[in-house]
C-alpha cells in the first residue's frame, strides 16, 4: 500500500452568499486534516468563509473528448438566451 | 529564475497531433491535465514545475535561519508569515506537477537524490539581518519578473498557482525593501550592512535568470510551448532597470563599475555575472550546497514517523467507523 497521503480537492466559500470555488489541491492522511490544511494552505489572507474537501479520487470528471457530443447540441439553441426575442422598444421593460 | 536551464524534452509523436496541438497553444487556449499533450510537453513541465516547487520550499531555509533573531517581534511576525508563504507556493506548484502524473513524495525523492534542481540563488548564505531585506528585494523581485509572465503559460493547473503566487509575492518584495530602506537610513553600521548584502546578492540574482538562451534551441521549444514566455536576457535586463533606481534612492552602490544609463537603448548596461561560478553552484559546489540538501534530508527522514503516524491513525479511524456502520 502506498504510504504517500491522499490528495484532496479544496473548495472555498469566498464570503458570504458565493458558491464554494476549487481553489487546488494538497495533501493530508484524513478530511480533517485536510480541512486544517486547507486554512494554512488557502486561506492565509481572509480568502474564505468556509471550506469543502473532496478526496480527488472520489471525483468523476467528463472526458475532454467528449466535449463534442456533450456540449454542441446547446450551441443551435439560440432560442435559449433572452437576446433572441425582439421586443418592441413601446413594451415596457421586460 | 526559480526554475533554471529547463532543457525542453524530446517529443515524437505523429506530426497532425503536435501540430494541432501547437495550434491550441497558439489561439491561447489553456492546456488542461485530460487533455492529449505531447510526451515532450510533459515531461518539460514535470521538470520546470517541479525545480520552481522545490526552490519554493527549499528557499524557506535562508530566511528561516533568521526567523528566531528578527530584531523586533513585528519584523519576527512577518518573516514568519513569509516564509509560510514559501511553503503555500511550494504546495501549489507540487499540485499542480502531480496533475501531469508524477506523485509528490517522487518528487520529493528527486530532490533529494540530487536529479532535480532548485534554483542556484538558495545556495547562499544569509549573514546578515539585511541579507533578509536583500533577498526580499532582489530575490524576491528578480522570482516576480519570471513569475508574471508565467501566469500566461498554457498549462492550466500552472498558470492558475503563478496567478496565486504573484498575488503573494509582491508583498515579499516590498518588505524586503522595506527592511532595506530601514537599514539604508539608519546607523553608519547599518548601512555598511546594507551595502554589504547588496554587494553578495546582486550578482547571485542577475544569475537566477541563467545564462543568455537567445540562441538555445531548447529555449525556442519552451517559447513555442508557452512553458517560457520571454528570454532570460530579456527579463535580467528589466531586473537591472528596476533595481537601479531603487538602489539609488536608498542610497547604495551596485557593485558594477560598468553600469551605466544608455540613453541610445533606453536601458541600463551591466556587467555579466560569473557564469563559471553560477555552473559550480549548480553542480554542486556552491557555499551551502550541502547544508541545503542535508536540512531537506533531515526534515525528510525525522518527518516520516509523522508521515506514517497520520496515515496509520487515518486508516484505523475509517476501519472503526466502518465496524459501526
Amino acid at each position: 500500500m502506498s504510504n504517500e497521503w491522499p490528495l484532496w480537492e479544496i473548495f472555498i466559500r469566498g464570503q458570504h452568499g458565493m458558491a464554494h470555488r476549487h481553489v487546488g489541491s494538497l495533501h493530508a492522511p484524513d478530511a480533517d486534516m485536510a480541512i486544517k490544511n486547507a486554512r494554512d494552505v488557502y486561506t492565509r489572507r481572509n480568502e474564505g468563509v468556509s471550506i469543502w474537501v473532496v478526496e480527488a479520487a472520489r471525483i468523476t470528471a467528463s472526458s475532454p473528448s467528449d466535449k463534442g457530443p456533450m456540449y454542441d447540441p446547446a450551441r443551435s439553441k439560440v432560442y435559449r438566451h433572452p437576446t433572441f426575442f425582439d421586443i418592441p422598444d413601446d413594451v415596457e421593460p421586460m | 529564475m526559480y526554475a533554471q536551464m529547463i532543457q525542453s524534452e524530446k517529443t515524437d509523436e505523429d506530426p497532425r497531433a503536435l501540430a494541432e496541438f501547437q495550434a491550441r497553444i497558439d489561439r491561447g487556449e489553456k492546456i488542461e491535465p485530460k487533455d492529449w499533450m505531447p510526451e515532450g510537453y510533459r515531461r518539460t513541465l514535470i521538470r520546470q514545475i517541479g525545480q520552481h516547487a522545490h526552490s519554493e520550499i527549499v528557499g524557506q531555509l535562508p530566511e528561516g535561519n533568521w526567523i528566531t533573531r528578527a530584531p523586533t517581534l513585528e519584523r519576527k511576525a512577518i518573516l514568519l508569515a513569509k516564509v509560510q508563504d514559501e511553503a503555500g507556493h511550494g504546495l501549489y506548484l507540487y499540485c499542480a506537477a502531480e496533475t501531469l502524473g508524477i506523485s509528490r513524495d517522487a518528487l520529493t525523492e528527486k530532490l533529494l537524490d540530487g536529479s532535480m534542481k532548485y534554483s542556484s540563488i538558495f545556495n547562499y548564505p544569509t549573514l546578515t539581518w539585511a541579507d533578509m531585506g536583500a533577498v526580499g528585494w532582489l530575490v524576491d523581485g528578480a522570482a516576480i519578473m519570471n513569475q508574471v509572465p508565467l501566469q500566461r503559460t498554457s498549462f492550466g493547473p500552472y498558470s492558475r498557482a503563478m496567478i496565486r503566487i504573484c498575488k503573494e509575492e509582491s508583498f515579499h518584495q516590498r518588505q524586503g525593501y522595506d527592511i532595506m530602506m530601514k537599514m539604508a537610513n539608519g546607523t553608519p553600521e547599518q548601512r555598511r550592512m546594507a551595502q554589504n548584502a547588496l554587494d553578495r546578492f546582486w550578482y547571485p540574482s542577475l544569475m537566477m535568470f541563467g545564462p543568455s538562451d537567445a540562441e538555445s534551441v531548447h529555449s525556442a521549444q519552451n517559447m513555442a510551448w508557452k512553458i517560457k514566455i520571454n528570454t532570460n536576457d530579456e527579463l535580467r535586463q528589466k531586473f537591472v532597470d528596476q533595481t537601479v533606481p531603487q538602489a539609488e534612492y536608498l542610497g547604495l552602490t551596485i557593485p558594477d563599475p560598468d553600469l551605466k544609463w544608455n540613453a541610445e537603448t533606453g536601458h541600463y548596461d551591466f556587467s555579466e555575472p560569473d557564469w563559471t561560478e553560477f555552473f559550480d553552484v549548480l553542480k554542486g559546489d556552491g557555499p551551502c550546497n550541502a547544508e541545503r540538501m542535508e536540512a531537506r534530508r533531515k526534515a525528510w527522514d525525522e518527518g516520516a514517523w509523522v508521515r506514517e503516524g497520520l496515515l496509520a491513525h487515518a486508516r484505523k479511524k475509517r476501519a472503526a467507523k466502518t465496524a459501526a456502520e
